[in-house]
């Protein structure tokens, strides 16, 4: 089996934002950049599915060259080789378009990402892919089994789950508890030194979305606190006060 | 030309977010001068799909073929893109949720559409067409410039309040829509379909009481439930609760859980990390009750209790009873 991991590279989820350069640029001083969260599920699965049946894992990032030590730290938890995509993407259009092309030369059988980056949360690249692919995509998916070419996957849906069977090949956006996230071990470590990042240049795609400026929520008014033998005025004030009761 | 919005079906009747996102396609169309029209798929009676009007449709798409009573997102955002041909569509507005955003995804690739997905106010059309949107799960926001063509919009929940004066008497005209099914969006099969239906659901709820550590263990959340009960609320907990299998997994509330945006939000015994808090960030109002007033939660929170959870439940529940 053929497996594909795509990883975004996000600045930690404790980071404090700013923005810099008349609010146009995200400050990325200070800040310590991890592979997503959930692009982490999706990649220790992956890791365990090929470890099971054995095949090839390859780790894809869309970005610049400060990703490299993120995409060590994949291929030291078990994948075999990499791709680096050197662009600085616009948007998710562009980053599917990119995704989309090299899996086009690769005849991935699975197609591994998380449900969402937790930097622009949209969560659409995985259906973007799947549609440029033809191929079905099936998001947040929190359980994952492959058997005789075709994958049975639990995923969360409004107020449930469901569970599904789709044939092989297959576009799926990742949750918890899919797997436990893997640590990398001194042998992971020094044998990722020497697996292959290829790095390779974009296709181009037509602009659909420009960010503009970045702002920071209001800040909060202060906390009104209500003594502990009141309790029970909070209730009134929700209502009268706050008009949400 | 017109403004399509897609709205999501609960046992027949337009959700609650959908018909926001209604709203808020009527207020796009007003702008541009088009209409709404909204496009339904699945089984509903046309009465309950008329009230589309009272938000400013006027016309309503039903596409009820049996094959798409299941929901699945492949033949929906087929359907979609459909639609979006059929009425000439240029801007296209759906709610943020699972299916939302894996529908506008594929329905983009196909219509070769800018898709902006967490979108937080009305676009701003000068000569060119802005939207906002929240970035960072909440933590800040961006604002873009939509330059394809075809425009897909997914809102977020409570970005337009829909007031009394907002709702006109007016009813939409339902037509039958009948897309072309691919077989290739019906090659997954449907296994099992757990629903907790006597439940509220998270997204939807408008009032939410939430659970942290500090509520001890899964035996004591009867005051929380009672609370939420007499409260109409649906029930939460942070991710600490959800990993010691205190609470089930879909209860989980914050970054890589559930982001919800009730009017109400109430937190007991949660400190407030950085991680649940982006999560409920879109919250209106939000009540926190802890026994250290030095949890962060009171900064982002707009009424606080010093004090024992237990104690302080069982009162609120009282009062909640004797509104």
């Amino acid at each position: 089996m053929k497996i594909l991991v795509c990883i975004s590279n996000v600045p930690d989820t404790t980071a404090k934002i700013t923005f810099t350069d008349n609010d146009t640029r995200l400050n990325k001083n200070g800040i310590q950049y991890i592979i997503g969260p959930y692009d982490d599920y999706a990649l220790a699965r992956g890791v365990e599915l090929k470890e099971q049946s054995g095949g090839t894992l390859t780790v894809l990032h869309v970005g610049e060259a400060d990703a490299d030590p993120q995409i060590r730290k994949a291929l030291a938890i078990g994948a075999d080789d990499a791709i680096r995509v050197n662009a600085d993407p616009l948007d998710s259009y562009f980053v599917a378009v990119q995704i989309a092309n090299v899996a086009k030369q690769n005849n991935y059988d699975l197609i591994l990402m998380g449900r969402e980056s937790i930097d622009y949360n949209s969560g659409v690249v995985h259906g973007l892919v799947g549609e440029m692919l033809g191929i079905g995509s099936y998001s947040p998916v929190m359980k994952l089994d492959i058997e005789g070419g075709s994958a049975t996957i639990s995923r969360e849906i409004d107020g449930g789950k469901e569970i599904l069977k789709a044939p092989l090949p297959l576009v799926l956006g990742c949750q918890e508890p899919i797997a436990e996230w893997k640590i990398p071990n001194m042998r992971g470590i020094m044998t990722a030194r020497t697996k292959p990042l290829n790095v390779v240049e974009p296709v181009s795609v037509d602009e659909m979305t420009v960010p503009e400026k970045y702002f920071l929520p209001a800040p909060k008014g202060a906390c009104k606190m209500i003594p502990a033998g009141e309790a029970e005025t909070l209730i009134r004030l929700l209502r009268t006060e706050a008009k949400v009761l | 030309m017109s403004v399509l919005i897609y709205v999501e079906l609960d046992n027949g009747s337009i959700k609650k977010t959908s018909l926001e996102a209604v709203a808020y396609g009527a207020k796009v169309a007003e702008k541009t001068g088009d209409k709404a029209v909204v496009l339904a798929i699945g089984a509903a009676a046309s009465s309950a799909l008329e009230i589309a009007g009272n938000y400013g449709a006027s016309k309503v798409l039903h596409a009820s073929d049996e094959k798409l009573t299941h929901e699945n997102s492949l033949a929906y955002a087929d359907a979609l893109a459909q639609a979006v041909e059929q009425e000439g569509s240029k801007i296209i507005v759906l709610s943020k949720s699972g299916l939302g955003d894996a529908m506008a995804a594929r329905a983009a690739a196909k219509l070769k559409a800018g898709v902006v997905s967490g979108v937080t106010a009305l676009p701003e059309i000068n000569g060119s067409f802005k939207v906002t949107r929240g970035i960072f799960t909440g933590k800040a926001f961006a604002t873009t410039e939509m330059k394809s063509d075809v425009k897909i919009l997914v809102v977020k929940k409570n970005v337009i309040e829909i007031t009394e004066n907002d709702v006109a008497s007016a009813s939409a005209v339902v037509e039958t829509f009948s897309p072309q099914l691919r077989d290739a969006d019906f090659q997954a099969s449907v296994v099992n379909v757990e629903k907790a239906s006597s439940e509220l659901s998270l997204t939807e709820a408008q009032i939410i009481v939430s659970g942290g550590r500090g509520m001890k263990g899964p035996e004591h959340w009867q005051p929380l439930v009672d609370l939420a009960k007499a409260l109409g609320a649906a029930t939460g907990c942070s991710k600490p609760v959800s990993d010691l299998d205190w609470r089930p997994h879909h209860e989980h509330i914050g970054q890589t859980g559930i982001k919800v945006a009730p009017n109400l939000y109430i937190a007991c015994g949660i400190s407030g990390a950085i991680q649940h808090l982006a999560g409920v960030n879109g919250s209106k109002c939000i009540v926190v009750i802890n026994k250290d007033p030095e949890a962060p939660f009171f900064k982002a929170a707009d009424y606080g209790i010093v004090g024992d959870v237990f104690e302080i439940l069982p009162k609120l529940t009282e009062a909640a009873k004797n509104l």
